[in-house]
C-alpha cells in the first residue's frame, strides 16, 4: 500500500471531485471534501519522512517504466511543496463551511468543493509527476478548477475576473506546450530526467534557446512575476475568501515549484544560467517587481487588494531566491514557498473572518475592529509581522536566508531593494493596523467575534507562522537538502 | 548544558505573560516576584556557554556569562524590580508586563552568547519598548511611538544585515570583539551605535522616552541604550572611533539640555550625554576604561532612573512637566525634593555618590593613556553635567520661584522606589567596594584621594556659581560663563552656529533640487501606484497580451544573443 501513497496522493482527491457533485447540500460535500484534504495531508507527511530518509522515491505509473510510461518521481523539493499544498488544504476546507456558507450560493457549493478537490489534484499532480507533459496536464486541471472558483464570487466583477484569468492562463499554458513540444522534437522524450540527460547534447541550438524561452514564459505567467502579474489582482480580490486563501497560498508556489524545476532539473544551472542570461532578466523582473507592487499595496483602499499586491511582491522575493543560482538562494526560494503560503494563508483567512462579519474588505471598514474582533486582529497582525519578517516568524526565516544568500555574492542592490520593499511591507500592514486598533467606527455597529468554525483555522495558520519561525527543523532541513539535491543535479 | 542554565531572560518574560493573565490582586505579587527571581537565576550562572540550542542551522548560545554580562543583567534585574515597584499600584497592567518584556529582552541581550541570539532579543526590546510608549496613552505618544518603531526597524535591519555579513563572510557567529577593517563589521557598529543614541540620530531618545507615562519612561531610560553600551563592550573594545563619537554624545546631550524647558525631556538629553561617556570610554579600551564603562553604566541605570521617578512623581501628583509651570515643590514634596536632589549630585559625580567613584574611572583611564584633549573635554563636559542635570533639574522643578502648586508627596510604593534608589547611589558611592568587586577586570583604583576630591569640589563649586550668576539668562539665553572650560563657552556655540549654517545652506540646496526634479517624479511615481494609476488598475486583456509577447521577445532575443 505505502508504495501507492505517491500516486494516491492525486488520485484520491481527483476521484473525490465527481463524488462530490454527485452530493446534495452544503455539509455532505464539505465533509467529504475536509476528509479527503486531512487524508492528503496524511500522505504528503508519510512521503516527507519517507524522502527524507530515502532521498528520493520512483512510482512507474501503470506499471509501465520509466522511457515510456508516466513516472512519478518525488524528492525532498516536490515533497515540500505537496505538504504546503496538503497543509493549506487541510486548513482552509474546514474554514470554508462557514465563509463559503455566506459567500457563494447553497447550490453551487457541492460544485465549488468538487472544484476545490480537481485543484488540489491538480497542484498536487504537478508536484508528483516527473514527466514533462503531465506536468501540462494537471496544470491545466488546476488551472480550469481555478477559473471556476473565482467565477463563484458574489460580485459580479468576478466573472470579468475568472475571464480574464482564464485568457491569461491559457497563453500561459499555450507558451508551456508549445515549450514542451519543442524539447519532445529535440530530444524524443518527455520524462524530465531523460530531458536531463539528453539536453546537454543540443543545449547550443536556437531550438533548444526558443524552447526554454517559452517554458520560462509561460511559467512565470501563472507565477505572477512582473509584469505578468496584471490578472492577479482582479482574481483574488473578488473571489470568495476561502478560495483567495486557497490559491493565494498555494497556485503561485507550485508555478515557482515548476520553474524550479525546469531551470535547475531539465535546463540544468549551466544552460539556465550559463548559456543563457536567465538570471539576470528574473532578478530585473523581480527586483522591479518587489518595488513597484509593494508601493501600488501601500495605497489600496481594499485590503484583499492591498494583499494581493503584497503577493505580486513576495513572488519577487521567491523568484530572485531561485534566480541566485546557489544552494542559499535555492533554499532561501524553497523556504518563501512555504512560509508565505502560511502568512498570506492565515492572512487572507483573518480577512475572510472580517468580510463574514462586516460584510466587506475595505479599509475604511475596518475602523475599530481591533476591539470589535480582537482575535481576528490579532491573527491579521501575526500574519503582518510575519510578512514584514519580524523575529520569530517564517516570515524572518525566509528573509534571513535570502539576505545571506544575497550577501554571499555581493549584490548590495539586492539586499537594498529587499530592505526597501520590507519597510513598504510595513508601511501597508502599519496602516490596517492603525485603522482596525487606533481609530473608532463612526458608521458601523459593534460587531462581535466570528465564531469558532472560522476562527480556529485562521489561528491554526497564524500559530504555525510562529511555530515554524521557531522550530526551523523541518523546513530548513528539507529546503536545504531539496536545494542542494537540485544543485547538484546540474550536469 | 548544566540543569540551572535557565535563562533568566525568560523568567521575566514568563513573569509579563503571568502579569497579564493574573487576576489584579494577584498582579502586585508578580511584579516583584519576577525580577527577583531573575536577579536570582543571573546569580546562578557560572562563567562559560551555558546553553546551546539548533536555529537556522547554527548553534545558538542562548545563555553565556561572564562578569560583565553578569553586571549589565544586574543592573537591569534591579532596575525592573524598582521600576515595577514605582508603578505597583499606578500603572496600568498592559504597560507593567510590556515593561517586563521590555526587561526581560534587554537581560536576554546580556547573556547572548552569539550573534543571532543578540539580534532576536535586540528586536524584542524594540517591540516591547514602542509598546511601552505607546502605553504613555496620548495622541504625542502614539506617533513618538510609531517614529521610534521606525527608527529601530531600520536600524533592526541595518544591524541584521551586518550580522548577516559577519556570519557569511567568517561562518562564525560567536559574540566576541569585532575589528573594524571591512563592511559587514562597520554595519554591525552602526546598527549598534542607532540604539546608542549616537550622531547623528541620537534624536530618536528625547523624541521618545518623555512621551512614556511616569511610569513607562523610568523603564524606557534603563534599557536600550545601556544594552547598547553592553554590545560595544563585547563587540568594539577600543574602537578608536567610539571616542569621538562619545564626546560629540556628550556635548549634544548637554547643549539640548541646557536649552530644553520639559523635565523629562532634559533628562532624556542627559541620557544621551551619560552614554556618550560609556562611549567614549569603551572608545578608550583599557581595561580601566572598560572597567569605567561598565561601572558607570551601572551606576547610571539608577541614578537616572531616580531622577526619572522623581520627575515622574511630579508629574504624577501636578500633570505638569515643564520647568516654567512648576517651581517650589520641596515644600510639599520633601521625599521627592530629597531623592531627585541624590540623584542629581549622583549623576554630576559629587563626592560620596555612585557617579563620582564610576565617571572619575573614565577619566582616569583617558589620563593613563596620555590622551590629553579627551581628558580635557570629559572634565569640561563633568561641569556641564552638573549645570543641566545638577543643578537645573531640581532647581527649576523644586525650587526656583513659587509656582503657587502644593502636591503631596506620591503614593508609598512610588516613595519606596525612590528611597530604595537614593540609598542605593549613596551607599555605592561610599562604599565603591561593593561595585568594583562586580566589574569585569580586576580594579586597581583609589577614587578617594585628596587631590581628586578637591579637584571635584572645585569644579562643582564653580559651575554650580556661574549657574547662579547665571540664573536670570538661564532662564531664555544660554551664555555660560565659566572659567574652566573656554571650549565651553566660546567654541562650542560658535561651532553650533557654523554647523547650523552649513546645515541650513545643504537643506536648502536638497530642498531646491527636491522642487525642481525630484517632487515631480515622486509625484509622478505615487500617481501610477495610487488606486486607478498606470500600475494599479484593472488593464484590459489586450495589454495584458502586449506584455507576455513584450516579455516573451525579451527573453528569447537575449538568449539568442546569449
Amino acid at each position: 500500500m505505502s508504495v501507492h501513497l505517491q500516486v494516491l496522493i492525486v488520485v484520491i482527491p481527483l476521484l473525490a471531485a465527481p463524488l462530490l457533485v454527485l452530493l446534495r447540500g452544503a455539509t455532505a460535500p464539505w465533509a467529504l471534501a475536509t476528509a479527503v484534504s486531512w487524508s492528503v495531508l496524511a500522505i504528503a507527511l508519510w512521503l516527507v519522512a519517507e524522502v527524507q530518509v530515502h532521498g528520493q522515491l520512483s512510482y512507474a505509473l501503470g506499471g509501465w517504466a520509466a522511457p515510456w510510461g508516466i513516472e512519478y518521481r518525488l524528492d525532498a523539493a516536490n515533497a515540500m511543496v505537496q505538504l504546503l499544498v496538503a497543509m493549506v488544504a487541510a486548513v482552509v476546507l474546514p474554514y470554508a463551511r462557514l465563509s463559503a456558507g455566506r459567500e457563494v450560493d447553497p447550490e453551487q457549493q457541492p460544485g465549488m468543493y468538487a472544484a476545490m478537490m480537481l485543484l488540489l489534484a491538480g497542484l498536487l499532480g504537478i508536484s508528483a509527476t516527473g514527466d514533462a507533459f503531465n506536468v501540462f496536464v494537471f496544470l491545466e486541471i488546476s488551472s480550469l478548477s481555478t477559473y471556476t472558483l473565482i467565477a463563484l464570487g458574489r460580485d459580479r466583477r468576478a466573472l470579468t475576473s475568472a475571464f480574464r484569468y482564464l485568457i491569461m492562463g491559457t497563453i500561459g499554458a499555450t507558451f508551456f506546450l508549445i515549450g514542451v513540444g519543442l524539447l519532445y522534437a529535440l530530444t524524443g522524450t518527455l520524462n524530465m530526467a531523460d530531458l536531463a540527460e539528453r539536453l546537454p547534447a543540443v543545449a547550443s541550438t536556437r531550438t533548444a534557446h526558443t524552447a526554454a524561452a517559452f517554458l520560462v514564459v509561460g511559467i512565470c505567467l501563472k507565477l505572477a512575476l512582473f509584469p505578468l502579474h496584471l490578472w492577479l489582482p482582479n482574481a483574488y480580490t473578488y473571489a470568495p475568501s476561502a478560495v483567495t486563501a486557497l490559491v493565494a497560498a498555494t497556485a503561485t508556489k507550485v508555478a515557482a515549484y515548476v520553474l524550479i524545476r525546469f531551470l535547475y532539473t531539465i535546463f540544468g544551472i549551466h544552460f539556465s544560467f550559463g548559456e543563457l542570461p536567465l538570471s539576470q532578466i528574473l532578478m530585473v523582473l523581480a527586483v522591479i517587481g518587489m518595488l513597484v507592487a509593494s508601493a501600488v499595496a501601500i495605497r489600496q483602499p481594499d485590503a484583499k487588494r492591498l494583499l494581493a499586491y503584497s503577493s505580486i511582491a513576495q513572488v519577487g522575493y521567491i523568484t530572485l531566491g531561485l534566480a541566485l543560482g546557489s544552494v542559499l538562494g535555492l533554499t532561501a526560494a524553497l523556504l518563501h514557498m512555504f512560509n508565505h503560503a502560511l502568512m498570506k494563508g492565515a492572512l487572507f483567512m483573518a480577512l475572510g473572518c472580517i468580510a463574514w462579519r462586516v460584510g466587506s474588505t475595505r479599509v475604511d471598514q475596518l475602523k475599530g475592529l481591533g476591539r470589535d474582533m480582537p482575535w481576528t486582529m490579532a491573527a491579521f497582525v501575526v500574519g503582518g509581522l510575519s510578512l514584514i519578517g519580524v523575529p520569530l516568524t517564517v516570515g524572518f526565516i525566509s528573509k534571513w536566508y535570502l539576505i545571506l544568500a544575497a550577501l554571499e555574492q555581493g549584490w548590495w542592490v539586492l539586499i537594498a531593494a529587499i530592505v526597501i520593499s520590507s519597510l513598504m511591507a510595513v508601511v501597508y500592514i502599519w496602516r490596517i493596523v492603525e485603522i482596525a486598533w487606533f481609530q473608532q467606527s463612526e458608521s458601523r455597529d459593534h460587531t462581535r467575534e466570528v465564531p469558532l468554525g472560522l476562527l480556529l483555522p485562521t489561528w491554526l495558520l497564524a500559530l504555525a507562522n510562529l511555530w515554524f519561525g521557531i522550530d526551523t527543523r523541518l523546513t530548513i532541513g528539507i529546503a536545504d537538502q531539496a536545494a542542494r539535491a537540485l544543485i547538484g543535479s546540474a550536469p | 548544558m548544566l540543569e540551572l542554565a535557565f535563562p533568566p531572560a525568560f523568567i521575566l518574560i514568563l513573569g509579563a505573560l503571568l502579569i497579564a493573565v493574573a487576576r489584579p490582586g494577584m498582579r502586585p505579587v508578580l511584579v516583584l516576584a519576577a525580577p527577583l527571581l531573575t536577579l536570582w537565576a543571573i546569580w546562578q550562572l557560572p562563567d562559560g556557554v551555558l546553553m546551546t540550542v539548533g536555529f537556522l542551522g547554527y548553534p545558538i548560545e542562548l545563555v553565556e556569562a561572564s562578569p560583565v554580562r553578569r553586571l549589565f543583567a544586574t543592573a537591569f534585574a534591579i532596575m525592573a524590580f524598582a521600576g515595577g515597584l514605582f508603578g505597583l499600584r499606578q500603572a496600568k497592567w498592559q504597560e507593567t508586563a510590556a515593561s517586563y518584556a521590555y526587561a526581560a529582552g534587554a537581560v536576554g541581550v546580556s547573556f547572548a552568547g552569539d550573534l543571532i541570539t543578540f539580534f532576536l532579543f535586540w528586536e524584542f526590546m524594540a517591540l516591547f519598548s514602542t509598546v511601552v510608549i505607546w502605553c504613555g496613552g496620548t495622541d504625542a505618544a502614539r506617533r513618538a511611538g510609531v517614529r521610534y518603531a521606525l527608527m529601530h526597524l531600520v536600524g533592526g535591519v541595518i544591524l541584521k544585515i551586518g550580522i548577516e555579513g559577519v556570519m557569511i563572510h567568517t561562518g562564525s557567529i560567536d559574540v566576541r570583539p569585532l575589528v573594524l577593517d571591512n563592511f559587514d563589521t562597520w554595519v554591525v557598529l552602526i546598527g549598534v551605535l542607532i540604539n546608542a543614541a549616537a550622531p547623528p540620530i541620537s534624536a530618536w531618545l528625547a523624541d521618545a522616552y518623555p512621551e512614556g507615562s511616569p511610569f513607562g519612561s523610568v523603564f524606557l531610560t534603563a534599557f536600550t541604550t545601556k544594552t547598547a553600551v553592553l554590545a560595544l563592550i563585547l563587540l568594539f573594545p577600543g574602537a578608536q572611533v567610539l571616542i569621538w563619537i562619545g564626546l560629540y554624545m556628550v556635548f549634544y546631550g548637554i547643549i539640548y539640555a541646557l536649552l530644553e524647558n520639559d523635565m523629562r525631556r532634559i533628562l532624556a538629553y542627559s541620557i544621551v550625554n551619560q552614554v556618550g561617556f560609556m562611549v567614549c570610554a569603551v572608545g578608550i579600551g583599557t581595561q580601566m576604561a572598560i572597567n569605567g564603562a561598565a561601572a558607570h553604566a551601572f551606576a547610571h541605570i539608577i541614578y537616572k532612573a531616580l531622577l526619572m521617578m522623581s520627575a515622574g512623581a511630579v508629574l504624577y501628583q501636578t500633570g505638569k512637566r515643564k520647568c516654567t509651570d512648576l517651581g517650589g515643590l520641596y515644600q510639599s514634596m520633601p521625599i521627592t525634593t530629597l531623592c531627585g536632589i541624590v540623584g542629581a549630585l549622583a549623576i554630576s559625580a559629587f563626592p560620596f555618590t555612585s557617579g563620582f567613584i564610576s565617571k572619575s574611572m573614565i577619566s582616569q583611564a583617558a589620563a593613563d593613556q596620555q590622551m590629553v584633549w579627551v581628558w580635557y573635554l570629559l572634565t569640561a563636559a563633568s561641569a556641564g553635567v552638573f549645570l543641566h542635570a545638577g543643578i537645573k533639574f531640581p532647581w527649576f522643578v523644586f525650587f526656583q520661584k513659587d509656582s503657587g502648586l502644593r502636591p503631596a508627596d506620591p503614593p508609598w510604593n512610588m516613595r519606596a522606589a525612590m528611597i530604595l534608589f537614593a540609598v542605593a547611589c549613596i551607599a555605592i558611592g561610599c562604599f565603591p567596594g561593593l561595585l568594583y568587586s562586580l566589574l569585569p577586570y580586576p580594579v586597581d583604583y583609589q577614587p578617594y584621594t585628596g587631590e581628586h576630591l578637591v579637584s571635584q569640589f572645585q569644579l562643582l563649586l564653580f559651575a554650580g556659581l556661574a549657574f547662579f550668576v547665571m540664573l536670570p539668562a538661564m532662564q531664555r539665553t544660554l551664555t555660560i560663563s565659566l572659567d574652566l572650560d573656554w571650549t565651553y563657552r566660546m567654541l562650542l556655540p560658535r561651532l553650533a552656529g557654523w554647523v547650523e549654517r552649513i546645515w541650513v545652506a545643504l537643506m536648502e540646496l536638497i530642498d531646491t533640487r527636491w522642487q525642481r526634479s525630484g517632487r515631480p517624479l515622486v509625484e509622478r511615481l505615487t500617481r501610477w501606484s495610487e488606486p486607478g494609476g498606470a500600475l494599479a488598475r484593472t488593464s484590459p486583456i489586450g495589454s495584458m497580451a502586449l506584455w507576455v509577447t513584450v516579455i516573451l521577445v525579451l527573453v528569447v532575443a537575449l538568449a539568442q544573443r546569449g
